[in-house]
């Protein structure tokens, strides 16, 4: 089920080697401070989890290395060269794949088309080439099945399928086109336990080809299953870093529901 | 390949899982767009046919692919860009603005038009730069951009012909060198045998395949319906959407420059007043053949027939010896029918099942 990760995985990667570097990345959305003096690292064969409340930044923090915002301050290392995307292409030719949080799909196309969606297969490398229509369906078929989406046809408008199969086909386009990096923005927020069973055995399989992953999540449980390296953010502000063999799952979701807030909430709510 | 790799083989996908099955034919002829302009087209067709007595001749035949040409032609151009979620206001007074462009600076210094011709090629292309750069930079609707460009050319159109030559329309251009090759190219008659048509309805074929085949089968297209469809979510999968529709103003500046060296060749002299309200014209042709207002959906084909509706009533009205000024009423009432029946076969098309 996971063959395609370690198929399109980039033969060059080894565990360990930094893949994305952040120091004291910061972006402002004109007044609004939305991050500021963010530290990441992304090593090749892990997953780094980036956990915090709404709006507390993790979005933004991912748009950076994305390529949809450029960052405001701060240094943003690719394969430890210094960088600033200008575009979502620049960062895809680095073999940085991204599933966004609410930029999934353009609804009246084609399921296959929108799975090519900006690397469509084209019968040949030169200019007026036309497009490989048969493979692109075949291909964008396997894979949905693979992740056990059911679609009538693969030719009907994407609109046409529920939020989370539209939300699996961009995870499934992500992890086929992501050779290097697979940046995962919630996921798993609106799939079923199957879907997301599918998702978090995509994460490892990712690792463990050698991928460095981001994942975003409110879900401790889902983080501590799969990460690595786990980061809190807090009104763009990073309040807990710490490696895997550092922290428990209790203190995950403690920290995560703020502690303190949370035995007051408790306090506050006891019948 | 890296030796911490471990995938697991791959389990074999269920042959035929449960639920799947082709879309029934019909739900798929009904997701074209262009069905509705189709049926509507030979609707209108037998309309005319049984109340217009010579409407039914192929001469009459050749005079309605005519005037659908006119039309169609910048319709395809304009059909994309509304695909790609945008919008042309100054398309109409444009090809004035080449047809003029090119007399007068060919005539005014006796060059060989060709050199007119080639120098408003290069106008008509900055204009549609300017109003795609303009739209994706400013992020200003691009409804608004082209109204200005329109006001701006058509006020630009008048004053310099005026200014130029003391008139409102150009002198004869039809003794300057290369006149002929030009006539040859852009307004003479083929005959096919059993019909002789103007050169413009061949023209206007090609420009239809040409714009099918782009929307359909190849990358740029793909982009192109994107970018109207929801334009940050091509973006962030590397669509290059600024790009694609600068592009598309461009497309349609050439073809609007086509058409434009159609009315030099065809009429030799060009009134500077010519053009506006074309270009609702082109939208209403794009609309018709299935083309959303709001972007991503459309036809290249539908937008020709959408043309072909607009030839056959604007002379069939008069093949039938009715009042012409009924004809923009009778536009306005198609065009409200067509998005009605488009809007009504978007739902179904797009509704789950
Ligand atoms: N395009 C934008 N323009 C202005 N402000 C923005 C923009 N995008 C995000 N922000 C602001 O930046 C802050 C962080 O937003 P962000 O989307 O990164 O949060 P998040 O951690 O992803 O939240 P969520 O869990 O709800 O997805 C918010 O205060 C938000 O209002
Ligand atoms: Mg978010």
């Amino acid at each position: 089920m996971t063959d395609t990760i370690a198929e399109h995985a980039d033969p060059g990667l080894a565990k360990g080697v930094p893949l994305v570097e952040m120091e004291g990345v910061g972006k402002s959305y004109g007044a609004i401070r939305a991050l500021e003096g963010v530290n990441l690292t992304v090593n090749a064969g892990e997953v780094a989890c980036v956990l915090g409340d709404n709006g507390a930044g993790k979005s933004t923090l991912i748009k950076i290395i994305s390529g949809l915002h450029g960052h405001t301050e701060g240094v943003l290392k690719v394969d430890g060269q210094e960088r600033k995307f200008g575009s979502p292409r620049e960062s895809l030719d680095a073999g940085i794949a991204t599933v966004y949080q609410d930029l999934a799909v353009v609804g009246l196309m084609e399921v296959w088309r929108n799975f090519f969606l900006g690397s469509e297969i084209r019968k040949g490398k030169y200019p007026l080439a036309p497009l490989d229509i048969k493979a692109m369906r075949e291909i964008a078929d396997a894979e949905l099945q693979k992740m056990g989406i059911v679609v009538k046809d693969i030719n009907q408008p994407i609109g046409t399928l529920s939020g989370g199969q539209r939300q699996c086909v961009a995870i499934a386009r992500a992890v086929y086109f992501g050779a290097r990096v697979l940046i995962l923005d919630e996921p798993t927020a609106a799939l079923g336990v199957k879907q997301s069973g599918v998702v978090l055995k995509y994460t490892a399989a990712a690792r463990d080809a050698g991928l460095g992953v981001v994942f975003i999540t409110h879900n401790p449980h889902h983080a501590y299953l799969v990460g690595d390296h786990f980061i809190i953010l807090k009104l763009g502000r990073r309040v807990l870093d710490k490696k895997r063999s550092e922290v428990t799952l209790e203190e995950l979701t403690g920290e995560m529901a703020g502690g303190q807030e949370l035995a007051e909430l408790s306090h506050e709510l006891k019948r | 390949m890296s030796s911490s790799v471990v995938a697991k083989p791959p389990t074999a996908p269920a042959a035929a899982p449960p639920g799947r099955a082709e879309r029934s034919l019909i739900s798929r002829v009904l997701g074209r767009p262009e069905v509705g302009a189709l049926v509507a087209a030979i609707v209108i067709f037998g309309f005319f046919y049984a109340v217009a007595p010579p409407f039914r001749t192929l001469p009459a035949l050749a005079t309605v692919l005519y005037a659908s040409s006119t039309i169609g032609i910048v319709a395809v151009g304009v059909a994309l860009l509304m695909i790609g979620g945008e919008f042309d206001l100054s398309a109409g007074v444009a090809v004035t603005t080449a047809a003029l462009s090119a007399a007068m600076l060919s005539y005014q210094l006796s060059l060989n038009i060709w050199v007119g011709v080639i120098v408003s090629l290069a106008i008509a292309l900055a204009i549609g730069f300017v109003n795609g750069y303009l739209v994706v930079r400013t992020g200003i609707p691009s409804f608004l951009i082209t109204l200005s460009t329109f006001f701006i050319l058509q006020g630009v159109n008048l004053g310099v012909t005026k200014l130029i030559t003391g008139t409102v329309a150009t002198p004869n251009a039809s003794r300057l060198d290369g006149f002929d090759a030009g006539r040859a190219i852009f307004a003479s008659d083929i005959p096919l045998g059993f019909i002789t048509v103007k050169v413009t309805v061949l023209w206007w074929l090609a420009f239809v395949a040409i714009g099918t085949w782009i929307l359909l089968r190849s990358r740029t297209g793909n982009w192109v319906t994107a970018s109207g469809g929801n334009a940050a979510s091509a973006r962030a999968v590397g669509v290059p959407v600024r790009k694609v529709k600068i592009g598309l103003f461009m497309g349609v500046a050439f073809l609007g420059w086509f058409l434009g060296m159609h009315l030099l060749f065809n009429f030799s002299t060009v009134q500077a007043g010519l053009g506006v309200g074309n270009e609702f014209i082109y939208i209403i042709a794009s609309v018709v053949g299935g083309a959303l207002l709001t972007g991503g959906y459309g036809s290249a084909v539908g937008s020709a027939l959408g043309a072909f509706i607009f030839g056959m009533t604007n002379q069939g009205i008069v093949f039938a010896g009715w009042d012409p000024n009924w004809f923009r009423a009778f536009l306005g009432l198609m065009l409200l029918l067509a998005v009605m029946v488009n809007l009504y076969i978007k739902n179904y098309a797009a509704g789950r099942r």
